[in-house]
């Protein structure tokens, strides 16, 4: 019965499949895949804005959208309709073909990730032995289409936006990546199912899920900062930084296309989640032995639903960074980390099981951590600034 | 320790976040067109014209001298003078606005034509709830659309409405006060040509 449940879904994509002839059985079997995942995580863009408004106007002590249905439930739906019939206005010296190619590509290119996400056992679009791989080339595209954006539009708001958009993107892509390096690592394999499998196991009741290790949660907290600023999140919004550059790079947007660049912002905070989910928590396994019976997907979408409300709290809390502060904590603190977990992970795999090896790992983590916090604190220069020309 | 701060931070916004569930003294929106805060005193919106007397458009104060046009800054007001007179507020006869139109999607609620007018007829409403569908009609208003009771106004401004009030009593007691001499000096003038008027039959009522 459980299994049956878990399997729900290949299962009656199998019965489906039973109805087309043997020729156009590929083709089908794709579409089938597909449209779910193209319908699914859209809707779950629509509840997360509700979502989002609704928890940081509770983060602010505010009531958050309460007017448009039952507790403001049909705000997407309203937002959505606005954002439908707003007048699409593109600037007249704008490049139109790139400028209209922008946000189709950003949203496309954020859908080209879940290709490689394990959604559920046996629920992957295409097991890709590179598929982590995978997953971070097809995730740069999306610098590309937000720097189309800047460009073709024409307007120094929106370029300084893209530039500090793909200054940003490109930066913390190195850290992105490297934080998951010891993950694949672990696992031996750069496909995301064999990285799933290898945490699926217990001991007694806990689950072999990477981020209950001293690297792995380094990992994590490495792999969720950088996640965040790719994916243009407060506290790392600068490209789109309402009080200096009023939206960045689709300041020149509006009406379905605005609509667009935000869809795939969000496809792509949704994609990178659930990349951290397959790479540290285990993917769609359940935390403890005795909750095995409970479907798959719903566990993986219910990490994915924490993740998001960690964003969603992180957004409330965190004021924007400076673009300085931005590239030192890149370049100076979350690069050396990621660099020294890797070694970390290697000392890990070397080193027999035991209490030894915990302490050990765990201090070559925790120990250069808070140095390398206080050093960069300590070389904080506070100082008077002079104006050399409003004396 | 790193990230200190932040973990402050987030227990801050913890706290909130379930705290606004808890006490509700934590929310402090007010859900405005079921709840409203109390009128403050000295809010102003636009202008409107105050009458005295059930009559509106019989008791209204303004006597059309066409200072508030003139002295609107956005030229938002305007005034056609009538032809006849009628009496006013204090008794003496005046002209009155033919036609008074303010254009409020105009008017930047200054308030200088109250501060100018020197009959008290123009003063500033309170009222907010003025969004509307027809942008152009529904914002121009006419003379009727305008013209409000004293005693509304007394009631959304009272310490202002008070004095209005006492100068305009003091105004009509003087008024009077002036009628009265008037007639006695009459009377005793009349008084003092009877005997004469007795002697010259033609031409004493005059002097
Ligand atoms: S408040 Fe100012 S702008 Fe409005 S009608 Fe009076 S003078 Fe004109
Ligand atoms: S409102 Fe006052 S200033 Fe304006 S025309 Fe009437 S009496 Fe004159």
């Amino acid at each position: 019965m459980t299994q049956a449940l878990d399997q729900i879904f290949v299962l009656t994509k199998q019965w489906l499949l039973g109805f087309v002839p043997a020729s156009a059985q590929p083709i089908c079997s794709a579409i089938l895949s597909v449209v779910p995942v193209l319908i699914g995580f859209p809707l779950l863009f629509a509840i997360t804005t509700w979502l989002e408004r609704k928890g940081l106007g509770r983060l602010q002590n505010r009531y958050g959208p309460n007017r448009t249905g039952p507790y403001g439930l049909f705000q997407p739906i309203a937002d959505a309709i606005k954002s439908l019939t707003k007048e699409d206005i593109v600037p007249l010296t704008a490049d139109h073909t790139v400028h209209f190619l922008a946000p189709v590509l950003l949203a496309a290119a954020s859908f080209l990730g879940y290709a490689v996400l394990p959604i559920g056992r046996n629920m992957v679009l295409v097991n890709m032995n590179a598929g982590v791989l995978y997953f971070f080339a097809v995730g740069s595209v999306v610098e590309l289409a937000v720097f189309m954006a800047g460009w073709s539009s024409r307007s120094k708001y929106s370029l300084l936006g893209a530039m500090r958009a793909i200054a940003q993107m490109i930066s913390y892509e190195v850290p992105l990546v490297l934080a998951s390096i010891v993950a694949i690592m672990q696992a031996g394999s750069l496909s995301t199912v064999a990285i799933v499998d290898k945490q699926a196991g217990y001991t007694g009741i806990w689950p072999h899920w990477f981020v209950f290790t001293p690297w792995g949660v380094v990992g994590f907290a490495l792999f969720m900062i950088a996640a965040t600023a790719e994916s243009n999140r407060s506290p790392f919004d600068l490209p789109e930084g309402e009080s200096e550059i009023i939206a960045g790079y689709y300041i020149e947007y509006s009406g379905f296309k605005f609509a667009l660049f935000f869809l795939g912002e969000y496809l792509g905070m949704f994609a990178t989640s659930g990349m951290a989910i397959t790479l540290f928590l285990g993917g769609w396994s359940a935390p403890f032995s005795f909750l095995t019976w409970i479907p798959s997907y719903v566990w993986f979408f219910a990490k994915l639903l924490a993740l998001i409300a960690g964003f969603i709290w992180i957004r409330g809390t965190l004021p924007r960074l400076r673009m300085d502060q931005l590239m030192s904590l890149a370049w100076e603190f979350i690069l050396p980390m990621a660099l020294l977990n890797m070694l970390d992970a290697g000392i890990w795999h070397f080193m027999p099981a035991g209490v030894l090896r915990w302490l050990v790992c765990t201090a070559i983590v925790a120990v250069p951590c808070v140095l390398l916090g206080q050093g960069l604190k300590r070389n904080k220069k506070f100082q008077v600034r002079t104006y050399q020309f409003a004396k | 320790m790193v990230g200190e701060g932040i973990l402050k931070g987030l227990v801050e916004t913890a706290r909130n976040f379930f705290g606004s569930y808890v006490g509700k003294d934590r929310l402090t929106t007010v859900q405005y067109p079921e709840e409203r805060l109390p009128q403050i005193e000295a809010a102003r919106s636009f202008p409107f014209l105050v009458y005295d007397g059930p009559d509106w458009d019989k008791g209204m104060r303004c006597v059309a001298c066409q200072i508030c046009e003139k002295e609107c800054p956005p030229k938002c007001i305007l005034i056609k003078k009538s032809a006849d007179k009628k009496p006013d507020a204090v008794g003496k006869p005046q002209f009155y606005p033919a036609v008074f139109n303010i254009d409020i999607s105009v008017c930047m609620s200054c308030q200088i034509c109250v501060e100018v007018c020197p009959f008290d007829a123009i003063k500033m409403d309170v009222d907010y709830d003025l969004s509307t569908d027809d942008r152009f009609g529904d914002l121009l208003l006419d003379k009727e659309r305008l013209a409000k009771s004293n005693e509304y106004y007394n009631a959304i401004h009272p310490t202002e409405a008070a004095a209005v009030d006492a100068h305009f009593a003091e105004e009509r007691a003087k008024a009077e006060a002036k009628a009265k001499a008037a007639t006695e000096a009459k009377a005793a003038a009349e008084a003092k040509v009877a005997p004469a008027a007795q002697e010259q039959p033609v031409g004493g009522e005059t002097q």
